[in-house]
């Protein structure tokens, strides 16, 4: 009898790079439940980013500074086109618009302590302003958005500085949300809403529709406030050129740009990953805008969107930024996907490091959640003082990369100053690729 | 008893002035000449008087009012009122879109007609008005009461929370999630507290109710042809 034919050799189990893992995963989701993915974090999948852009630091032809021994000054002054009394940050990273609501009063409290320590601002979010918040943050930023929740004059003229958001980085033309678990008592009474319901917000403001509308309602905002305080607004990086133009037309003392890369408590996922455009893309088009009004360092720029480091920093004011916004970094730095959690993340089927279900409100570190169990586990004093340092690291990464430059401010660093490592990013960042003085499209 | 004639008196003196005032000023009356349908008259007050003005304005005036009382003998712009705390707001003639929109308090009352969106998201305010509401009125309307005494326009209510709106006329079409309910006698009590404190001699048991179905507070897969 002859032995039986070896079994020829087979090919290993392929996976589909367009039906991935996680599009098979997501497609049996939506067979199940009929709803889409919601969550929270910013667009995971890889984008052109600042990662793509190089510094060319000081040669022969430009002398650097003197790391220890010659300053190089990071102040910067916000809102000094109309409001009477400007914000001055010693450092140009702020905290970006996180609302009580989406976060713990002691993360809120905990952002209020770091950027104090450092002095920077924090900003309100969709959810109206604590005590807490305005206890424990010397420079507070209240923003006016489409729900209104919680808008209350007395606040207003509590606050430092106003941002009217029109639409943020995650979700450009989209409006808030916050689910029924995350709808506390305190939550609800601060947003005149049934308890645990899931909120539904407008996405377009209720008393104003496009810019000339905008233009007067800033200017009842400032008869309001007595033109004391600056007035930002914020938009979603889509149309960056024409959206700055409109809202220096409007009469804007800031313009708040937020990347797709941007952060959110929750958003449809696929709106995350799909709608507007990257940081990276969108700073140029806007300073062109202010340039071309003549108002570039007017009106200040604060661009947001995947902010890490002091790298990311640097590169966005020298390519015309005048400060940063950080969102999902400050939470990281509070404690936020932290590996000494791994164990309960994993009980909500995740790892640390990929906890992205913050609209769920069972944040084990205590920070995306309105649970007050799970709050209390969030040192306030703790929490903030890891901020502090983290934004004292930013500032000095900033600084080092300036002083290479040969920069005695940070806002010195230009375009000239950068390359890129992809023709990509060439093209949106409007600098040369490295080795070569091609700029696409230029 | 101040008097402050806009033809010559820029907008914003009269602003600051009026926040100036102390909750026990003695200039608790004023009066407004020539307001020429400017923008934001009258905006962000945060003390007991009462301002007179005496013909049309523009957008949002009486805006985040407070403590104050705001009488227009005339016609409004968009967002009268818009996010009023407390207080009286009264309009003599018509009101633009959005005439209190996100209000949280206080009490506005239109004797015209009022535009689309009157009463957009508003979380606590009442709101009376003699003539007809537009298309959208009481979108996403979370507390607080909306009485019209004529018609109301498409899609009344739509998204609405717990605000209750009664009608005493036709309405063109509900919202989502909006349905005509059967008062309670603490609606019907609200109803003739509100059009008394509106000064408006109208008969509670006219008007009927429209509130929240309540089928979109969570969301549902079979629901979704209301999103
Ligand atoms: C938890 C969380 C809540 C947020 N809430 C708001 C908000 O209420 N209003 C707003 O304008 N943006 C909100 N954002 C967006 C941030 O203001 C900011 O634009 C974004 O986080 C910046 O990008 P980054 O997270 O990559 O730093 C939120 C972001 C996060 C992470």
């Amino acid at each position: 009898m002859d032995a039986p034919a070896p079994k020829p050799p087979g090919t290993l189990p392929r996976f589909s790079a367009t039906f991935d893992p996680h599009t098979i995963s997501e497609i049996r989701r939506a067979a199940a439940t009929g709803i889409y993915d919601i969550r929270g974090f910013g667009a995971k999948r890889k984008l052109p980013h600042f990662d793509d852009l190089l510094f060319l630091g000081a040669s022969i032809s430009r002398y650097p500074l003197e790391g220890y021994r010659e300053r190089c000054g990071t102040e910067v002054v916000l809102g000094t086109r109309f409001a009477k009394k400007p914000v001055e940050l010693k450092t140009p990273v702020t905290i970006a618009g996180m609302s009580f609501g989406a976060l713990s009063a002691q993360a809120k409290e905990a952002l209020g302590r770091g950027a104090s320590t450092v002095g920077t601002s924090t900003t309100t979010g969709d959810g109206g302003m604590t005590p807490e918040e305005r206890g424990h943050s010397s420079i507070l930023v209240y923003q006016v958005l489409p729900s209104r929740y919680g808008m209350n004059p007395d606040d207003l003229r509590k606050a430092d500085a106003i941002e009217i958001v029109v639409g943020q980085g995650a979700k450009p033309g989209g409006g808030g949300m916050l689910l029924g678990q995350k709808i506390s008592p305190r939550v609800a009474a601060m947003r005149n809403l049934p308890e645990g319901i899931d909120q539904r917000s407008a996405c377009r403001h209720p008393d104003w529709t496009g810019p000339d509308d905008l233009e007067i309602k800033i200017e009842e905002i400032r008869e309001i406030t007595d033109w004391q305080k600056p007035i930002y607004v914020k938009v979603g990086a889509s149309r960056p050129y024409y959206d700055t133009a409109l809202a220096v037309k409007s009469g804007a003392d800031v313009v708040v740009l937020d990347g797709m890369q941007g952060g959110t408590a929750a958003t449809q996922e696929v709106f995350i990953e799909h709608v507007g455009i990257p940081i990276l893309a969108a700073i140029r088009p806007a300073v062109q805008a202010l340039q071309d009004l003549g108002m570039h360092r007017k009106v200040q720029l604060i661009v947001s969107g995947g902010i890490r480091n002091g790298a990311d920093v640097a590169k966005a004011l020298a390519l015309g930024a005048d400060a940063v916004a950080i969102g999902t970094a400050a939470l990281i730095a509070l404690g936020d996907n932290a590996p000494e959690l791994e164990a309960e993340y994993e009980a909500l089927g995740t790892v640390a490091g990929a906890y992205d279900d913050w609209h769920e409100g069972r944040d084990p570190a205590g920070i995306t959640t309105q649970d007050p169990v799970l709050a209390a586990r969030l040192d306030p004093i703790k929490a903030g003082r890891r901020l502090a340092n983290y934004l004292a690291v930013l500032t000095l990464e900033t600084q080092t990369i300036a002083r290479a430059c040969g920069k005695s401010h940070v806002h010195n660093l230009e375009p000239e100053d950068l390359v890129a490592l992809t023709v990509e990013a060439a093209a949106m960042a409007g600098v040369p690729l490295a080795g070569t003085n091609w700029v696409p499209g230029r | 008893m101040p008097d402050v004639d806009l033809s010559e008196t820029p907008l914003r003196e009269l602003n600051r002035a009026l926040h100036a005032l102390e909750p026990g000023t003695n200039e608790t009356h004023w009066h407004v000449a020539n307001p020429a349908g400017r923008h934001s008259i009258a905006v962000g007050l945060d003390a007991p008087v009462t301002v007179e003005i005496g013909g049309n304005v523009g957008y949002y005036c009486a805006g985040m009012n407070k403590h104050a009382t705001v009488h227009v003998r005339g016609n409004a712009g968009v967002g009268l009122a818009e996010n009023m705390m407390s207080g009286v707001v009264r309009v003599d003639g018509d009101a633009s879109q959005a005439a209190g929109a996100t209000g949280r308090g206080g009490l506005l009352v239109i004797g015209g007609n009022a535009s689309g969106r009157c009463g957009i998201s508003m979380k606590g305010i009442d709101i009376v008005v003699g003539g007809s509401v537009g298309p959208m009125s009481a979108f996403m309307a979370q507390a607080g009461t909306l009485v019209v005494l004529g018609d109301a326009g498409e899609a009344l209510g739509d998204s609405i929370y717990e605000a209750r709106l009664f009608v005493r006329g036709t309405v063109k079409s509900l919202g989502a999630d909006c349905e005509e309910k059967t008062p309670t006698d603490e609606d019907r009590s609200i109803l003739a507290d509100v059009l008394s404190r509106a000064g408006v001699a109208a008969d509670p048991s006219e008007f009927r109710l429209y509130g929240s179905a309540r089928r979109l507070y969570h969301f549902h897969v079979d629901n979704v042809d209301a999103y």
